[in-house]
């Protein structure tokens, strides 16, 4: 491989993990930028499923539509697959649970699903019409990652309180797991107490961005290395035998783990799904 | 990967679409479905209940008509039993009838023999009595000889 074909492999894969944003990005945060590609993205999908579902919503509800078929078929079968979920894990009446865990699995479904389209399709046609960059898998942001744990984060801090109170969310937090019979004992637990569980309660957020994340960061990148069999060579390669071999090679791999990843894609929409219903299930517990 | 105004608005959308879902969505799905459901379990249990229904009817129709067959049993044989009763009854009159006016047949034979032979014995006297003055050429006086008359007559 050449030097300058390496310089076009970086280039490449440089070019798959920028954003179209106003500005560049230098530090780690900063409020005034904003990724268009991201927040186009999720809420065309949010406009999508939110658009189908109130169609087949509304038609339901008026009472059009007596026996299920087609769409509406489909439609029932998540949101009642979703309701059977979300009555396993979750004991209590509270009736934002179930249209939340709906909500996430499918929107992340949906950002996921982003992940099948062939990688240069959509950036292409964004070069063409003169876009300097574009991401198309809006869970391969973490900006889109953090925002829907963190709002799951918060629900969870507002339930606690709300159920508990803020005096037995403040000794959940403290009193345990170490307890102690001694009052001075325990009063030198606490704030061990106090670090482990809060350590518990932050990770959750982290974990549950970052797990979705990784594994869509990490399915992005395979599709870019596997586009890169044959990128770095161009049309001259499928002059020689090797050549079509490395075409082909891309096209078996590429297909392989398109069918991969479409187990993985769905796994962590319903893992996300599950998580937030437990973390909010936790919330709802006394002790 | 930068954290950006980009979470803010993420964020932001995600709490509109869970409203959105929550406030049109999900209630106007779930409840529809579970109408649907509480119908479909009305129908089958009304079947159920129709079913039970008919099967009941049936069995008091079938009760019905074996008790109605039973009665039709009891009164065929009562009908046979009561005109045999007449029969009997009719024969036993009629018997008894005949035999009543055999009776009188016989009393009023009887009678009239009695009588025809009364009047033989009276005629046969006068007949004595008018053979006996023939004989004799003369005049029998009947009141004198009464006595005598009525002792031959009696021996007729």
């Amino acid at each position: 491989m050449t030097a300058s074909g390496s310089a076009r492999i970086g280039e490449y894969v440089t070019e798959h993990l920028t954003y179209l944003s106003n500005k560049p990005q230098t530090s780690l945060i900063n409020f005034t930028v904003i990724n268009y590609d991201t927040v186009f993205f999720s809420v065309l999908l949010a406009v999508l499923f939110a658009g189908s579902f109130y169609w087949v919503a509304r038609r339901m509800a008026s009472g059009t539509a007596s026996a299920p078929r087609g769409f509406q078929s489909f439609v029932e079968l998540v949101v009642e697959w979703v309701d059977g979920q979300v009555k396993d894990i979750f004991h209590g009446t509270n009736p934002l649970i179930a249209p939340l865990a709906l909500t996430l699995f499918c929107w992340v479904f949906l950002f996921n699903f982003m992940d099948l389209l062939p990688v240069d399709l959509l950036p292409g046609i964004a070069h063409t019409i003169g876009l300097s960059h574009l991401k198309v898998v809006p869970s391969n942001d973490l900006n889109c990652v953090f925002g829907l744990s963190l709002p799951v984060f918060f629900l969870t801090l507002y339930y606690s309180i709300k159920v508990k109170g803020a005096r037995g969310f403040l000794a959940e937090l403290t009193l345990q797991p170490f307890t102690s019979k001694n009052v001075f004992v325990q009063a030198l637990f606490v704030p061990i107490n106090f670090l482990l569980e809060s350590v518990t309660h932050l990770a959750r957020p982290l974990s549950l961005a970052l797990r979705l994340f990784g594994n869509m960061f990490a399915g992005e990148m395979i599709f870019v290395l596997l586009a890169l069999l044959t990128l770095v060579h161009g049309y001259p390669m499928l002059g020689t035998l090797s050549g079509w071999g490395l075409a082909i090679m891309q096209l078996v791999l590429t297909f392989a783990w398109g069918v991969f990843h479409l187990l993985i894609i769905t796994l962590q929409a319903f893992i996300f799904m599950v998580l937030t219903v437990v973390y909010l299930s936790m919330a709802h517990e006394r002790h | 990967m930068h954290i950006n105004l980009t979470l803010l608005v993420q964020m932001l959308a995600f709490a509109a679409l869970v409203w959105f879902t929550m406030k049109f969505v999900w209630p106007m799905i779930l409840g529809p479905m579970q109408e649907r459901e509480r119908r479909i379990a009305q129908g089958l249990a009304a079947a159920d209940k129709g079913e039970e229904e008919l099967r009941q009817a049936r069995a008091g129709a079938e009760a019905i008509l074996r008790e109605a067959r039973e009665r039709a049993g009891v009164i065929l044989d009562q009908a046979q039993h009561s005109a045999n009763e007449i029969v009997e009854h009719a024969r036993v009159a009629a018997t008894q009838e005949g035999q009543r006016l055999l009776v009188a047949a016989q009393q009023q034979i009887e009678l009239d023999a009695a009588r025809a032979r009364e009047q033989l014995r009276r005629q046969v006297g006068a007949i004595a009595v008018a053979a006996a003055a023939k004989l004799l050429e003369r005049e029998i006086d009947p009141h004198a000889h009464a006595a005598l008359l009525e002792e031959f007559a009696a021996q007729i």
